[in-house]
């Protein structure tokens, strides 16, 4: 199945949710949803028998300087087709619900998520860094991060 | 050393080595030196080569050791990450001297490919312990690596073992006496600020939960 016919027919379950189809992307078409719907469009896009986007290959966060996104690369296995979606929050209070309980591979993605962009994912089950020491300050991955002089008393900068 | 060729040696031979006592230690200590099992990134895939058998690290008489306690030097086979950099701290102040450390290949000798733009990473594990050997590459081959562990043997045979305080200078002296005291303090500092690390350390040393310690310990 196409993009564009998936894309038709999350429209026509959705509505106006499905906020956009970017088509003409450079690298991969992708639909946007509306953050409040994600786990209802993912759980919907997992089970219909036309769908069965039973692997998620990957969750990453972006940020845009404007927005904070989360973009989902989902696969079908038995159908043989894949789609991204993309979630635009807030940048200030970046808030998203968890895909944890449709997929548990989001799990690890969504901490990661958090630990690098500061992206919270409500409704997941242990919200921590992954990567980062528990006790690291500020999200690496943004554009306005800045690098700490020292950690635990050791000079960072070269 | 070649303290064994003077056995056979035909004028100073017939089975008596003469030398200091400092000297047939040391010749035993440096050639006898345990590391500790210990790899951090690429450099650590290299460290496993030299103790397969095409480079038979074992010919040196360093034995891998899975504790610090029994180990005589560290190396540092790869990239330091801060969060990293607490655990080596941790593993170099349990190990018993004398002990040495090694640091094997660019990243932990100064940083490496991360040195400007490596938020996470220690640029250089010197920041944190002492190191004797610096073994350059990236990662190095393990030629390299003997040239150190060659050159960290030639140190360690001829060091003072007695009189050790006698012979230092004044300076290395108080450098030594405010590093303890340093030591001493951050403890301290450490166990006052966490109200429950002995209970975050038995955790970790047991791998038990601490509800089911304290179940235990009520028994």
């Amino acid at each position: 199945m196409t993009a564009n016919e998936i894309y038709d027919k999350l429209k026509a379950e959705f509505g106006d949710d499905i906020l956009a189809f970017s088509e003409d992307a450079s690298t991969e078409a992708f639909i946007t949803v509306r953050p409040q719907r994600i786990t209802e469009v993912c759980l919907y896009l997992r089970d219909e028998p036309e769908f069965l986007f039973d692997y998620m290959v990957n969750l990453s966060g972006v940020d845009y300087k404007t927005n904070m996104t989360v973009v989902y690369h989902l696969y079908s296995l038995p159908k043989n087709h894949r789609i991204v979606l993309k979630v635009e929050l807030d940048r200030d209070t970046p808030l998203v619900p968890t895909v944890e309980k449709v997929w548990k591979t989001a799990n690890w993605h969504e901490r990661e998520a958090f630990d690098m962009f500061g992206i919270v994912f409500e409704g997941h089950p242990f919200m921590v860094r992954i990567l980062c020491p528990y006790d690291w300050e500020g999200y690496p991955l943004r554009k306005d991060y800045k690098e700490p002089e020292t950690y635990h008393g050791i000079k960072v900068a070269y | 050393m070649g303290l064994l060729n003077r056995l056979d040696d035909p004028i100073q031979g017939d089975g008596i080595i003469l030398g200091t006592v400092e000297d047939i230690l040391n010749w035993g200590r440096s050639k006898s030196d345990w590391y500790l099992q210990f790899g951090l990134a690429c450099c650590a895939i290299e460290f496993m080569a030299l103790n397969a058998s095409h480079f038979d690290m074992m010919r040196f008489g360093a034995i891998p050791r899975t504790s610090p306690r029994q180990a005589d030097f560290i190396i540092v086979s790869g990239t330091v990450t801060l969060k990293m950099a607490d655990r080596i701290k941790t593993l170099y102040e349990q190990m018993s001297e004398p002990r040495y450390v090694m640091s094997m290949g660019s990243c932990s000798n100064s940083g490496g490919p991360y040195w400007e733009h490596g938020y996470h990473v220690l640029k250089g594990v010197d920041r944190i312990i002492p190191v004797d050997v610096y073994v350059p590459g990236c990662p190095p081959r393990p030629e390299a690596f003997f040239e150190g562990l060659v050159k960290l043997q030639k140190m360690i045979s001829t060091q003072a073992i007695f009189r050790k305080r006698e012979k230092m200078s004044p300076e290395d002296l108080a450098a030594l006496e405010l590093r303890q005291k340093k030591v001493r303090e951050y403890q301290e500092r450490v166990k006052q600020e966490n109200a429950d690390y002995n209970d975050v350390n038995r955790k970790i040393y047991t791998g038990y939960s601490l509800d089911y310690l304290k179940k235990e310990e009520s028994k």
